[in-house]
């Protein structure tokens, strides 16, 4: 009886223990490793040094890099996150529309998004070059002369954003599915009382999506800070170092220079960043994330509570 | 809703816009991987090939090992798909039907997890490879999806939640134990999650640059992804065999994506909420 009930109390950690054992070895383990050679000059091969907050030091006071290439991606962040978002709503709006042949649309808009970083950087580099680039070429025939994109520091951080923003259709995608549960009947209300598209947006779409936008501008915020890929494909830093974004240096330190202990601190720096936008951006959405729950709260206390927790834990 | 004609018009005109933003790289691409290296560099540019240079392919296919890239990351991706969707499926199913000690702290430490960026743990994840002798192999790319991912665990445990309990009370009654509850009730309700799943997991490995790009020394082992970006690095780049990889490199992704989208967008709805 004693060996039934432990084969009871043991299965539920049973079928959690894949989980938990990948979680102690490639997370939490590399998490605490890496913030534990953060504090060492830690070369890939040779003696390891401890210099304490030494790494940390020089990061902010001897390496005119940190700060550059910290203020590139942040200078990208504050343009391609709201860029990125205005657009996916605009296509997620468009894909909604009730008209015929639709979701052939929806198709195609989504192509790219499943498209490899490496297959992107190729294509742009390709369109934007500045000696036979097609980009150019069309600019050309409306009279317009094409900036140098790629060459140009000016212009090289606006080709990364122009090339990053191809791959819009996974946030489209997901506001499209968030957009396709609000209930018809809300906007053929609205439209019976004189509202207008813009105001059935501004009323009805946007508000109800809320939820939704906070999920997008905290992931989207998460990803611009990790853009390598496209960055070390599309212009290599370069040029002049126009584009050598943060995570981009952090890999340089690691796997070209290997200061695996400076490279580090960079990664533990970055993730403080994230961490701090993503809170300040979670602190602030009480005051315009809109809760469909929180209206229905008077009534119904226990459901919302159910419902808010629900999209809580949403990744 | 009815809508007027006029903003019919509207509709159709901006969505083709934006169709042909997305579409026209690809179709100018493919035009030009028919184009001698002359043709394709010339300016200004032409659409069409002069004469189509149906050996441009062969060529670029045979310019390095592609048979080989081809097939290591087929075996990353079919490694990586199994092993994420049955590890994945186990501990979502533990903390979807079950209630045990410490299960909210370890959900909420899982969903934590997520945010954690991978240039925090990629180097010393390097260094454990490196000690396991597993640099320059496929492991490091596969062995991890074995033991579960945060996000595929969490699409599914929002799907298993929705599930009625009588659904393990009549295989209990039925002399089920707890794993053929799993196996063979729980997987097949599972199943558009599941593909789902999978699909996403496909495309973000077959598309995968820096995994490979670390782990990965010798071309015998180059995933595609890397041996197309190998391109690159030389000075004279020629593009033609370049953009053949790269269309060569897409056409499985967009194939997968069309046959399956149905899974991903539907089974999108409702995960993040």
């Amino acid at each position: 009886m004693k060996k039934k009930n432990f084969w009871r109390t043991a299965t539920p950690y049973l079928f959690i223990l894949p989980w938990v054992i990948g979680f102690l070895v490639f997370t939490l383990g590399p998490l605490l490793l890496s913030l534990i050679m953060s504090f060492f000059d830690w070369p890939l091969i040779g003696e390891k040094t401890f210099v304490g907050l030494g790494n940390y030091i020089q990061m902010f006071t001897e390496d005119d890099q940190v700060w550059k290439s910290l203020v590139i991606s942040l200078k990208y962040a504050a343009i391609f996150v709201p860029l990125n978002l205005i657009l996916a709503l605009f296509l997620a709006m468009l894909i909604t529309q009730p008209v015929k042949g639709v979701k052939v649309y929806r198709t195609i808009f989504y192509i790219p998004a499943v498209i490899s970083g490496v297959a992107i950087s190729i294509i742009w580099s390709w369109i934007l070059n500045s000696d036979y680039g097609v980009l150019n070429y069309l600019l050309s025939l409306i009279g317009i002369e094409g900036p140098k994109w790629l060459v140009d520091p000016a212009w090289a951080l606006f080709a990364v954003i122009l090339a990053s923003a191809f791959g819009v259709g996974t946030m489209m995608l997901i506001f499209y599915t968030d957009m396709k549960n609000i209930d018809t009947e809300i906007y053929e209300a609205a439209s019976l009382d004189g509202a207008g598209p813009a105001r059935r947006f501004f009323s009805i779409t946007l508000p109800m999506i809320t939820p939704t936008l906070l999920f997008n501008l905290i992931t989207s915020i998460i990803s611009s800070f990790q853009q390598v890929t496209l960055v070390m494909l599309l212009t290599g830093g370069g040029p002049l170092q126009s584009t050598y974004f943060y995570g981009l240096m952090t890999y340089n330190n690691a796997f070209e220079h290997h200061r695996m202990g400076y490279a580090s601190a960079n990664a533990w720096v970055m993730f403080v960043i994230i961490l701090l936008l993503s809170g300040l951006v979670f602190k602030s959405s009480s005051a315009w994330v809109f809760y469909e729950s929180e209206v229905k709260a008077d009534n119904k206390n226990k459901k919302s509570k159910k419902h808010t927790k629900k999209l809580e834990g949403g990744k | 809703m009815k809508m007027s004609k006029k903003s019919k018009v509207i509709i159709y005109v901006l969505l083709t816009i934006v169709a042909i933003y997305f579409l026209a790289p690809f179709v100018y691409m493919l035009f030009t991987t028919f184009k001698t290296e002359a043709e394709a560099i010339a300016y200004p540019p032409s659409l069409l090939p002069e004469e189509w240079q149906w050996g441009n392919y062969l060529d670029a296919w045979t310019s390095q090992p592609f048979g080989t890239y081809f097939l290591n990351s087929v075996l990353v991706t079919v490694g990586t798909t199994a092993g994420t969707v049955l590890s994945s499926s186990l501990v979502a199913f533990g903390f979807a039907r079950f209630n045990f000690r410490g299960k909210n702290i370890l959900f909420i430490i899982l969903l934590a997890t997520m945010m954690i960026p991978w240039d925090v743990t990629m180097i010393p994840q390097y260094m454990e490879f490196n000690l396991f002798g597993w640099i320059n192999t496929l492991l490091p790319l596969i062995v991890p999806t074995w033991f579960g991912s945060a996000y595929h665990i969490f699409l599914m445990r929002q799907f298993l939640m929705g599930i009625p309990k009588d659904y393990e009370e009549a295989a209990r009654l039925d002399g089920a134990n707890t794993f053929q509850i799993y196996w063979k009730i729980f997987m097949p309700i599972l199943k558009p999650c599941l593909i789902m799943v999978g699909i996403l997991n496909l495309l973000t490995v077959w598309n995968d640059y820096l995994g490979p790009l670390i782990f990965l020394q010798d071309r015998s082992k180059y995933t595609l992804a890397l041996g197309l970006a190998s391109f690159k690095g030389v000075h004279t780049t020629q593009i033609i065999p370049m953009l053949c990889i790269t269309v060569i490199m897409i056409i499985p992704p967009i194939i997968i994506f069309v046959i399956a989208q149905k899974y991903i967008v539907e089974g999108r709805s409702g995960s993040v909420k």
